[in-house]
């Protein structure tokens, strides 16, 4: 067996001595793991960092084998993230996230596609221009998924005007005066998700579309698995916190 | 299959051996014939050496540096800037930077990275202790030595957040080209840090 593709660096373990096991995002083959020889020596390392992009090649006996990687650097970028905490939460955020909510070995070519981008615009623009990015991705891998919201009309009316809830339940979209009894329980839903109305994301909206899309993921995709968010991802959701309270 | 050829004790002593980095099973077997060959030149001075290590060694209370006072003979040499701290991920890095003879002030050992895939988490870092000792008062100047790495880096800025409070300056390493590399050689990576921490000539 053996196979090329793109991918994405998520995580490396260190395996005996000098190998690692790699998690990686590919373009054709989902999240796929395999053992890097020598992927734990400084040399190795470099190359394996979370954000790299690489090129794969994947040998195997047995399509059900761990099988083996051999690697070539595409793009070095993980320094690009060291520079600025928000970028550093994001670029961790995002692997952590594809590690926990993408199943194993099958294809996602539009996760893998998004989170090329996204990574690129984390490297090289602010918080407040990759923040509703990244609640996107996150909207498409539950999309990806199978848990897609629904976000263009009302789930009680049926408008799709005055939309800012969203049913924690059933991630269906609620206007304002049909979910004005119930605005406790409901989710905030940003302008920045809407389409056509979409407007500036400022830290306000930030925040609620990380926390909207946080509460899904760990709702329908993890909890079943036993899984909670991971902590990364929690840390950004922080970040957008604490820059909505300094922006007060 | 064949049986040991060896006793049970120096099968134990392989075994051991096999563990160490840099040597694998047969590696560790040809390290204890030699050892066994040279009883009392190497086999008994090293155990003793061993032995003794075992017995004298301690994690410095005050930095987390291995030595075998408490605190550590880093800590308690009296010509050493006491005002600037560097942090350091591992004893390793400690010993790096001492073999430079680049610092002469008080260093900080963690025990690791922030590493959620590893399950190191601040709690499991020697972090608060680090808090303690600015809290103290004295620190001048923190240095951030951490590997150029997605968790040095990470746990660098968890660290930044923690001692913003306090008021000290806080510094990192430079990241760039190395003495002895050629540009033709570096990674993308490298290059874009070097840029990016380019300073007037």
């Amino acid at each position: 067996m053996e196979w090329s593709d793109d991918a994405i660096v998520l995580s490396l373990r260190t395996h005996g001595e000098t190998s690692g096991i790699l998690e990686a995002l590919t373009r054709a083959h989902g999240r796929h793991l395999g053992m890097v020889r020598g992927g734990s020596t400084s040399k190795g390392r470099a190359v394996l960092q979370p954000g790299n992009r690489i090129t794969l090649t994947w040998r195997a006996r047995l399509p059900d084998h761990l099988g083996n990687f051999t690697v070539e650097l595409a793009k070095s970028r993980a320094s690009d993230f060291f520079e600025e905490r928000a970028s550093l939460a994001g670029l961790n955020a995002l692997a952590a996230i594809a590690g926990a909510v993408l199943p194993e070995r099958e294809p996602h070519e539009a996760a893998f596609e998004g989170a090329d981008a996204l990574l690129e615009m984390i490297a090289a623009h602010g918080f407040a221009d990759w923040g509703p990015l990244f609640v996107h991705w996150e909207i498409g891998l539950l999309n990806e998924l199978g848990f897609g919201l629904d976000l263009a009309r009302c789930a009680a009316t049926g408008t799709p005007d005055d939309l800012i809830y969203v049913s924690p339940r059933t991630g269906r979209a609620v206007s304002r005066d049909a979910g004005a009894p119930y605005r406790g329980r409901l989710l905030s839903l940003p302008a920045f998700l809407l389409g056509r109305q979409a407007g500036e994301a400022n830290a306000d909206d930030l925040l609620a579309g990380l926390q909207l899309t946080a509460h899904f993921l760990e709702q329908w995709v993890l909890t079943p698995h036993n899984r909670a968010i991971p902590e990364a991802r929690i840390r950004l959701t922080d970040l957008a916190a604490r820059g909505m309270r300094e922006s007060d | 299959m064949a049986g040991s050829p060896a006793g049970q004790e120096i099968e134990r002593l392989i075994q051991l051996l096999s563990k160490l980095p840099g040597l694998g099973p047969r590696s560790a077997r040809r390290a204890a014939l030699a050892l066994l060959k040279k009883r009392e030149t190497l086999l008994e001075p090293l155990a003793d050496a061993m032995a003794k290590a075992a017995a004298a060694l301690r994690t410095c209370s005050e930095c987390g540096n291995l030595d075998t006072t408490d605190p550590c003979a880093l800590c308690r040499d009296p010509v050493r800037e006491t005002g600037v701290i560097c942090v350091v991920e591992d004893v390793a890095d400690l010993w790096a930077l001492e073999r430079a003879s680049v610092f002469r002030g008080k260093y900080h050992v963690l025990g690791g990275a922030l590493s959620a895939l590893d399950g190191i988490t601040p709690e499991r870092l020697n972090m608060p202790r680090l808090l303690q000792r600015v809290k103290a008062g004295g620190a001048t100047e923190i240095i951030l030595a951490m590997n150029a790495t997605v968790e040095g880096q990470t746990t660098a800025h968890y660290l930044l957040d923690a001692l913003e409070t306090f008021g000290v300056k806080i510094t990192r390493l430079a990241h760039g080209v190395p003495v002895g590399g050629e540009l033709d050689y570096l990674d993308e990576g490298t290059l874009s840090a070097a840029f990016k921490a380019r300073r007037v000539f």
